[in-house]
């Protein structure tokens, strides 16, 4: 057949792309908050990104400095709050390191406890919102129906269900309530079975490994020079925990616990449990890895919670009584990091001998682990930028402050 | 590795460069003259013992205080202080630099101070001394795309700065 130029199909290869500027957010749903995003595109493919941050910026590090420790506590919370106890967590083992605060084994098994609960509620909702990002709505769900269980214990705890400003320097505002710790269990007991539900609806799930593995790869090396953190370093294979790694004031509190870091090492995960079987595709780094050691994670904390709540029962001393609120504090400066659910989370005070601190710093976890997209992205398609973005599982108020 | 030992061998390969340390303190730290940061960095994460291959966190801490009284109390010259907190990844190890430098370059107000950037020896400096830049105002020499990060593209003022002024008015925003 002769072919001729008025023939669609020919058209149809010959079409010239144009370079274009995409604008992404602040307002789109799958940057996880008010993050924008300018992509220079080439077609469907992308040159260029640049991240914009700063919308969700409330100056808490200015703020810091004319509040005592105590009361920056619920500005903590509003940092990362999806995962408040962790905040709170790292901001009271840094005012307690510069006064030198020890703690009892009771205070740190319930903060194990707590922080270990913070991180499941806080893991649920990134697969829960990854599913969301890929186009897939019912793990959302699935996910905040466990959450607001952990949420209603939490509430339980403290009276608040998001900004809990409930652990803080020299132990926690108050004891665990009466009968709590079963009710914990019998949470657990019942989430148990459900993790396989959601290793079913995403991970093993064949579109969702066709939109994440290969995607977004990002080598142990790269990790490391952008100063990734938590999951994101962790899925591109560095062995690195703070519970494990981090400060002795820190890792103390997880002495005597079981656990293994979850981490691909020797060309395997832990093998503790029956955990689903890494798919051929999947190639260390990408963004399926990256959500599958937030997965192996959850299950971790789980078994974290259920010894602590046994080292609870029987540890003795109390539940650690909070500082003054206007509480001295001796000159100096000391930096802190803990593992929170999205990475490493430091504070860093310098006091110059008063009440209030003279100059306060949150190093965020998301905010490194953000300035990764710009080498991820290029090379990509649009549609893989929710992707890679939300496999970092991000939080907006954490990078802003 | 010790304290000493680190201190011992930064002063053997830089000496003059390394201009203090406190090793008593809770977070021990050493102090690097600031046209020597980069060169010091650079040594840190390719000596084999140390391999402090992960940049944590850049910090910009001012001493000042408008009152000239209380200036005077605080016991410090007004100065901006640097900190780069530091760990290492495969051998689990933490080290804190400081640099000190003057407030103003050269003594005149607006002229912001100079410290060659690291971003070519860890990436993740990009976005720290960016914001470094952003609330305390360092010019970092050497740095790709030094621009404001956390606040506005036009905003005036370092916000962390112990003289900062409130702006008043900010695009019809009332501001106090």
């Amino acid at each position: 057949m002769a072919t001729n130029l008025e023939d669609p199909r020919i058209i149809e290869f010959d079409v010239r792309t144009d370079e274009m500027l995409v604008n992404m957010g602040p307002q789109h749903p799958s940057t996880h908050g008010v993050l924008r995003l300018v992509l220079r595109t080439d077609g469907e493919v992308i040159s260029e990104v640049t991240p914009h941050l700063g919308y969700l910026h409330r100056c808490a590090e200015k703020i810091g400095e004319n509040l005592t420790p105590r009361q920056w506590i619920p500005y903590t919370d509003r940092m990362d709050y999806l995962a408040a106890m962790n905040m709170n967590l790292g901001w009271s083992l840094v005012v307690e390191k510069l006064l030198d605060h020890e703690l009892s084994d009771k205070a740190k098994h319930l903060r194990v406890i707590i922080s270990e609960l913070g991180r499941i509620a806080s893991h649920l909702v990134g697969m829960g919102a990854y599913g969301l990002d890929l186009g897939t709505f019912s793990p959302f769900l699935y996910a905040f129906r466990e959450r607001e269980r952990i949420l209603d214990l939490f509430e339980e705890v403290c009276g608040a269900r998001l900004t809990y400003s409930y652990l803080t320097p020299g132990g926690a505002t108050a004891d665990l309530p009466t009968g709590w710790v079963d009710k914990v269990e019998a949470f657990l007991r019942q989430l148990e079975p459900i993790i396989s539900d959601y290793h079913e609806l995403l991970t093993t799930n064949a579109i969702f490994i066709k939109r994440t593995a290969g995607i977004g790869i990002m080598s142990a090396e790269m990790a490391i020079d952008y100063g990734c953190s938590g999951p994101v370093l962790r899925g591109s294979g560095v062995d690195y925990d703070l519970r494990r790694d981090g400060e002795e004031r820190y890792t103390e509190m997880y002495d005597g616990y079981a656990y293994e870091v979850v981490v691909e090492k020797d060309g395997h995960y832990p093998q503790d449990r029956n955990y689903p079987k890494v798919p051929r595709e999947a190639v260390l780094g990408d963004c399926w890895h990256r959500f599958y050691v937030r997965m192996l994670e959850v299950m971790q904390a789980m078994d974290l919670v259920e010894q602590g709540i046994e080292k609870y029962k029987s540890a003795s001393g109390d539940w650690g009584v909070p500082i003054k609120l206007t509480q001295r504090l001796p000159k100096g400066d000391v930096y802190l990091e803990t593992e929170a659910p999205r990475g490493q989370m430091g504070f860093y005070l310098v006091s110059d001998g008063s009440a209030i601190p003279w100059r306060v710093r949150a190093r965020s976890s998301c905010f490194c682990n953000l300035s990764v997209t710009s080498e991820l992205c290029p090379g990509c398609l649009i549609a893989d930028v929710p992707a890679i973005v939300g496999s970092l599982d991000i939080v907006m108020g954490e990078i802003d402050r | 590795m010790s304290g000493e030992s680190v201190l011992e061998r930064l002063q053997k390969q830089f000496g003059d460069a390394i201009t203090g340390a406190n090793l008593d303190a809770i977070d021990p730290w050493i102090e690097v003259a600031s046209t020597a940061i980069e060169e010091v960095c650079r040594y840190l994460k390719a000596d084999n013992e140390l391999q402090l291959d992960y940049l944590n966190c850049i910090t910009g801490v001012d001493y000042f205080h408008s009152d000239p009284k209380k200036l005077q109390k605080m016991g410090e010259e007004p100065h901006t202080l640097l900190v780069y907190h530091l760990s290492s990844t495969a051998k689990k190890h933490t080290l804190v630099l400081k640099v000190r430098l003057p407030r103003w370059k050269d003594d005149r107000e607006g002229d912001l101070p100079e410290l060659p950037s690291v971003t070519s020896i860890w990436r993740t400096a990009d976005w720290h001394e960016r914001e470094v830049y952003d609330l305390s105002g360092v010019w970092f020499v050497g740095h790709p795309d030094l621009r404001r990060i956390l606040c506005p593209e036009d905003w005036v003022g370092y916000p962390l700065r112990r003289d900062y002024e409130m702006p008043l008015e900010y695009h019809g925003i009332r501001g106090r």
